[in-house]
């Protein structure tokens, strides 16, 4: 393969007084699929096959180690429409819980590393020191960012709550009408609040670097041009930095809000789905489900139902997007 | 759901990982002191067993797979090692792993032909597997082991039967006790070697903590330990989850209401704070902020490394009326082979036999031997701590026998959380949850008959 690669350079060079007008045969027609092989072999046994098959069981009452796998039809999937079936009232408040954590953290995980980015984009001292440390966080696996929080935020022998102690802020709070000692992982709606600024903290750093790398490609030609027009530095950043970040843009929000819908580590690790079962998420009704009661085709009928949902909010998305577009 | 701790069998999965990451500093402490706690000599003089003492076939290898990821690892590593030199032509491999990823991989590897050939099981496991075809009927090991009914715990030798067969042999029992802070006590003007063990002294002593300015035991609504704490209660009360048969939930009856609302009130009574977070019950017990926690058995060998720690701990209080406590069990399992081999079969005999007789080693792990025997015996004895919860062993009480009853924990766990937590009245939260129970426990029926 190496050869085939290679070899076209050559040829041409050989035939450099021909003039191009036959366009050169660079590989064979096999080539693409070739190179695609090894990813498309994956893909297809550990992705595609187990999708199909997942429709398949999500159309009977599926536990692999019974013999008895009846087939149910849409019974899974009406289920779910059933306020009268267990799954019902499982699934819904899981996907609740899902939607409210995506609409809580996807404007902040989008914003906040576009204001990052863009600051560190600026040449300034300590700026690659910076860029790290904003990173950081990003490297920690969900189980240690779960059980810091978990500490950090107990509401009763929390590092968080004392600190409020040592430094009289609970006689502030308590002037807002906030009680204190604050149930921050015990009830809402601050289990959401901490849920999301921690999720903001622990991912901010990777859509800052996917920024950071569209900014650089935004030639600076554009921003001479638009001083030497008199632009603001605000309008510099609405006309020049913004368009030019907008392919960038779709990518984090696309990339973002199903992030945000496969939020699982964070709930289990730092409230166990609750209070309640208020921050148990779709991922963990259906782990729930599928791994620990056992009932397969219920759970793979949520998982498509769920996938659906996410495929009208990406479309959606991209829609939104192409139509600013248009409109600029 | 009930897989999920290292030493204990509950809920949800992932919590499981929480308390196993709890107990890595165990872990570490015991592995350095476990090395000569497997003493061979130290059999008890029981049963003596024919056939399944001793193996003569060709060499083979066992794969015992079980979730002591907790201080209890190194325990059975050592019985494992030490069974090894012991017999020839037996090596058994164990492999551990975290609950949750066991109970899921599990019937996966038995299916496929690559599944361990021992394992071990939380009891209230054992009749979802059993039905799922994971594991295989142990009567004819537990005859060829002369297993007497007489040598074990009522609760612990039923509990192990499923459909008439019996699926487990009992490893141990760790129950749930009353951990107490000595320093604390006595701060508050109460005797540290007599703790209050029932209703009324436990209140008063609740109340003179309480005017000493501490929240004596703090309310976890998480089902590390607020859950046990509530299944205790409601047995002490007289009521039960279910019923026998496991057809019906029955947690949301008066005797489940008022175990529910006596928690409750020990924080409107200031007994408690609110909010309590996972842990946190057992930490306050440590730092010195509460006196009182109900606390697994697995406990002991994390308190035994605080130093500085003037603690003690007895049988839960009876605070219901009926003596009662809940407990977990680990019980040895065989998995269905696909190609049934007798020499494997035989060798594990022996080998589950083996490590059952020295429960007392295991016992030091923090767990009581289910064996009567062992538990009767001057050794076990000496174990101070755990011989305390041993004494609750002919009260224990396990979910019925049903596949699928963990099912209905994660709605039970849910009702806990919500009315510690004050969202919402214990009976109502035990009321929906019990609803929501009733539908899994019907859906499991029509499953596991058909």
């Amino acid at each position: 393969m190496a050869s085939t690669a290679l070899s076209p350079r050559r040829t041409r060079r050989g035939r450099a007084g021909d003039g191009a007008r036959r366009p050169i045969r660079r590989h064979a027609p096999w080539t693409p699929y070739a190179f695609m092989a090894p990813f498309l072999i994956i893909f297809v046994t550990f992705v595609a096959a187990p999708a199909v098959f997942g429709v398949w069981m999500s159309l009977h009452d599926w536990d692999y180690m019974l013999p008895e796998k009846p087939f149910v039809g849409f019974d899974n999937y009406l289920n779910l429409f059933d306020p009268a079936s267990a799954a019902f009232e499982m699934f819904w408040n899981g996907i609740q819980a899902t939607a409210v954590f995506t609409v809580a953290s996807v404007p902040l995980l989008v914003a906040i590393p576009l204001g990052l980015a863009v600051l560190l984009n600026r040449r300034f001292a300590g700026r690659t020191f910076f860029r790290a440390v904003f990173f950081m966080p990003y490297v920690l696996g969900v189980a240690v960012v779960g059980l810091l929080f978990r500490f950090i935020l107990d509401p009763n022998i929390g590092v968080i709550n004392a600190a409020i102690d040592a430094v009289g802020l609970d006689s502030v709070l308590n002037a807002v009408g906030i009680g204190t000692p604050i149930p921050w992982i015990t009830a809402q709606p601050w289990a959401w609040i901490s849920l999301v600024v921690m999720t903001v903290w622990w991912t901010l750093g990777f859509n800052t670097i996917i920024y950071l790398a569209g900014l650089q490609d935004i030639p600076s030609e554009l921003y001479d041009a638009a001083k030497v027009d008199g632009a603001s530095r605000w309008q510099q950043f609405r006309y020049v930095t913004l368009p030019g970040l907008r392919a960038v843009l779709l990518f984090v929000v696309v990339i973002t809000v199903l992030a945000s819908a496969n939020m699982f580590g964070q709930s289990v690790l730092v409230t166990g789905g609750g209070p309640g079962d208020s921050t148990r998420t779709a991922l963990m009704v259906i782990l729930g489900e599928g791994l620990e009661s056992f009932r397969m085709g219920s759970a793979a009928a949520m998982s498509y139902l769920l996938a659906v949902f996410l495929g009208i909010v990406s479309i959606v998305n991209v829609l939104a997007v192409r139509g600013r577009r248009q409109s600029t | 759901m009930n897989h999920h701790r290292p030493s204990l069998s509950h809920p949800l999965s992932r919590r499981r990982f929480l308390s196993a990451t709890g107990a890595l500093g165990a872990g570490a402490f015991l592995s350095a002191c476990g090395g000569g706690s497997a003493s061979p000599d130290s059999e008890p003089a029981g049963a003596d067993t024919p056939a399944s003492d001793t193996y003569d076939g060709p060499n083979v290898e066992l794969e015992f797979w079980n979730g002591f990821t907790g201080g209890d690892g190194p325990f059975m590593q050592d019985l494992v090692d030490t069974f090894n030199s012991e017999h020839d032509n037996i090596a058994v491999k164990m492999t551990v792993m975290e609950w949750a990823d066991y109970y899921s991989k599990l019937p996966a590897a038995v299916s496929s032909g690559r599944g361990p050939d021992v394992g071990i099981m939380h009891i209230d496991s054992l009749p979802t597997n059993a039905a799922r075809g994971v594991i295989m009927p142990l009567d004819d090991v537990a005859a060829a082991l002369n297993l007497q009914a007489s040598d074990f715990a009522d609760a612990v030798w039923s509990a192990g039967e499923y459909d008439g067969q019996r699926y487990g042999i009992p490893l141990d029992v760790h129950p749930l006790g009353f951990y107490y802070n000595k320093t604390v006590m006595e701060e508050a003007g109460l005797d540290p070697d007599n703790p209050p063990m029932d209703r009324d002294s436990y209140e008063a002593a609740l109340e003179q903590l309480k005017s000493a300015g501490i929240k004596g035991h703090w309310m976890s609504p998480h089902p590390f330990t607020g859950s046990m704490t509530l299944q205790s209660l409601i047995w002490q009360f007289g009521g039960s989850l279910f019923n026998d048969d496991g057809t019906e939930v029955t947690w949301h009856e008066d005797p489940g209401v008022q175990a529910l609302t006596w928690m409750v009130d020990a924080i409107h009574n200031d007994y408690s704070p609110t909010d309590v977070g996972q842990d946190a019950d057992a930490i306050a017990l440590q730092n010195g902020q509460a006196a009182f926690n109900w606390n697994g058995i697995w406990h002991i060998n994390s308190l035994k490394e605080v130093s500085g720690l003037e603690w003690g701990v007895a049988p839960l209080p009876n605070i219901g009326g009926t003596q009662a406590a809940w407990a977990g069990s680990h019980n040895f399992v065989l998995t269905k082979p696909r190609r049934p081999d007798e020499n494997k079969l035989n060798a594990a005999r022996v080998f589950v036999n083996w490590v059952s007789k020295q429960s007392l080693a295991w016992a030091e792990g923090g767990q009581v031997p289910a064996r009567t025997s062992v538990r009767e015996s001057e050794d076990f004895q000496a174990l101070t701590e755990q011989a305390a919860f041993a004494e609750q062993v002919e009260y224990l009480h396990f979910p019925p026998a049903v596949p699928g009853i963990s099912d209905a924990f994660a709605d039970f766990d849910q009702a806990l959380n919500e009315a510690v937590l004050l969202t919402k009245e214990p009976a109502q939260a035990l009321e929906q949850a019990a609803q929501r129970a009733a539908k899994k426990l019907e859906e499991n029926r029509d499953k596991y008959s058909g």
